[in-house]
């Protein structure tokens, strides 16, 4: 089968479909596109199912090489995209010919772009998903990232309307960021001068952010415990370790773990979170469950509502 | 008893506060149950030692219905009968080569490297949870005099088949990782192996046994210094 050829990999492209669930129980990890709003978007944009594969691209600097013609989208971070050496927009579809050379360069604003085809790229599914995890060498095409001369295949595809996401629609990764956090896990042995800092205070992103999770760096608080039993972590947990600065766990966190936890940020704001660099300015807010929970309903319906432009 | 709420769509039942083996039965009966019960709306499962993380599409249910399944099945869990599983032997190269960790764990418990080495692999271990990792099986429990608590700021990188002590737990890094506990040796033994079947030499309920080796017989078994 043909598709597309890898010409230059990037700093870190993966493969990634919505993620991988009903594996914990083995270990296995949830993968999956950190800023999953970007992702379904680019989804839509070529008419897929929303968990159709396609890839994550960190930071930038990613050639492809069409070998068919079909259609394809970047939505996500800000990387200069180019179809053979034309400046072309995100955030909408493009028809592309075999022979046609797609170019990512480096990101000035956000972090992450996702690149998807018409169909999507037929990848083997391992433990049920396509998402890559290289800390456990799963997914993807041998559980790693992209490299030069790797062959992602996909079928041919003849658009027949190309669609644009409104620009009002679309994301700024350039504001500060402020985290809604839901109280939880072990909250109450933060006592309440702790979680009046924690709530209070501004952090930074650290270097060390990865996909499993984003250091935090500023007024460091504390738990009344220095472990826990291990128990199970979900996705935008608050581990705080006993040098007291928060980590946010994302998509490829570890499945249990023994640090306290003052609570879980939204998947929302995890999204925006992961489009940060190290440096941003980061804030948490308390809500309540039930208003996540009414946050997230209401963001599903106006996904469903907005409807795409046709361009072409 | 008691369910906590963990995130936007999972909340967590914590049946006790210690590692128990009665406890860590009822876990295990109520994620068979709760898994029939909530087959439409359960996203995932994570059972620990004394806990039970429920995620659940928040699309299709929500924290009320959640917490009421939770309620039917916990009040219908019987007592709890431990199965026995089966026994596996994990070879083990202990040295400061191996096991980075290993000296100051001795001086911090005022043993000898070769006490910490015997009080470590003289006792049978459950595997109580797996997780953090595919194939990161929870063992216990070390032996007081050499539990040892987490490093304040975990390292980046551990390596594959790094054998390693967290309070009173023991476990085998089935892949390389970050992680803050604290390195006495290395097993050669793949503990996550996704070609194989079946893909862990483990599972929950079973026994562990460490066995010390010498360096040669570490690298005869395909283990890499």
């Amino acid at each position: 089968m043909s598709g597309f050829l890898v010409k230059q990999p990037g700093l870190l492209t993966l493969i990634q479909d919505a993620g991988r669930y009903g594996q914990h129980r083995i270990g296995l990890t949830t993968g999956g596109p950190l800023d999953g709003e970007a992702f379904k978007w680019a989804n839509r944009l070529c008419g897929n199912e929303l968990d159709a594969t396609g890839l994550e691209v960190s930071i930038g600097g990613l050639v492809l090489e069409a070998q068919v013609d079909t259609a394809l989208a970047v939505t996500g971070a800000d990387m200069p995209f180019k179809i053979n050496g034309q400046d072309v927009a995100r955030w909408c579809t493009h028809k592309v010919k075999a022979g046609d050379k797609i170019e990512l360069g480096f990101a000035t604003s956000g972090s992450r772009a996702y690149l998807t085809v018409a169909g999507g790229f037929n990848i083997g599914q391992s433990f049920s998903s396509t998402a890559t995890v290289t800390r456990e060498a799963v997914g993807g095409l041998s559980g790693d990232k992209l490299k030069q001369g790797d062959l992602l295949p996909c079928q041919a595809h003849r658009p027949t309307a190309l669609w644009a996401l409104p620009e009002s629609e679309q994301p700024d990764y350039n504001a500060d960021v402020t985290l809604r956090v839901i109280l939880g896990y072990q909250h109450r042995t933060f006592d309440s001068v702790q979680q009046r800092l924690f709530f209070s205070s501004e952090y930074v992103l650290s270097s060390r952010a990865d996909r499993m999770g984003f250091r935090l760096e500023g007024q460091p608080v504390k738990s009344q415990l220095n472990g826990i039993l291990s128990e199970g972590i979900c996705h935008g947990a608050i581990q705080i370790p006993a040098d007291g600065q928060p980590i946010v766990l994302l998509n490829d966190r570890q499945t249990i773990g023994g640090y306290p936890k003052i609570g879980s940020v939204v998947s929302r704001d995890t999204a925006q979170l992961s489009q940060r660099m190290p440096g941003a300015k980061i804030r948490f807010e308390e809500i309540s469950l039930e208003k996540a929970h009414n946050i997230n309903c209401l963001a599903q319906r106006r996904f469903i509502n907005t409807s795409l432009q046709q361009i072409a | 008893m008691n369910v906590e709420i963990a995130g936007e769509n999972s909340l967590i039942i914590y049946f006790g506060e210690t590692t128990d083996p009665l406890v860590s039965a009822q876990v295990q009966q109520a994620a068979a149950r709760l898994e029939t019960v909530m087959a439409d709306t359960l996203i995932d499962m994570v059972p620990s030692y004394a806990s039970l993380l429920v995620i659940y599409d928040q699309f299709k249910t929500d924290h009320y219905a959640v917490r009421r399944h939770i309620r039917e099945t916990l009040t219908q869990l019987d007592d709890a009968e431990l199965q026995a599983g089966q026994i596996i032997t994990l070879p083990v190269y202990y040295s400061a080569e191996s096991g980075p960790d290993l000296e100051a764990l001795a001086e911090n418990a005022k043993l000898t490297v070769a006490e910490v080495i015997k009080i470590h692999s003289e006792m049978e271990y459950r595997v109580y949870a797996i997780g953090f990792a595919p194939g990161f099986a929870y063992l216990g429990e070390v032996d007081p005099r050499i539990a040892a608590a987490r490093l304040s700021t975990p390292r980046l990188k551990v390596p594959r088949g790094a054998v390693a002590i967290a309070d009173r737990q023991t476990a085998v890094y089935p892949a390389v990782s970050p992680g803050g506990w604290n390195l006495i040796g290395l097993c050669p033994t793949r503990m996550f192996n996704p070609e194989a079947d079946p893909t862990m030499p483990v599972q929950v309920g079973d026994r562990v046994r460490f066995s010390p080796i010498e360096r040669a017989e570490f690298l005869a078994l395909g283990g890499e210094l």
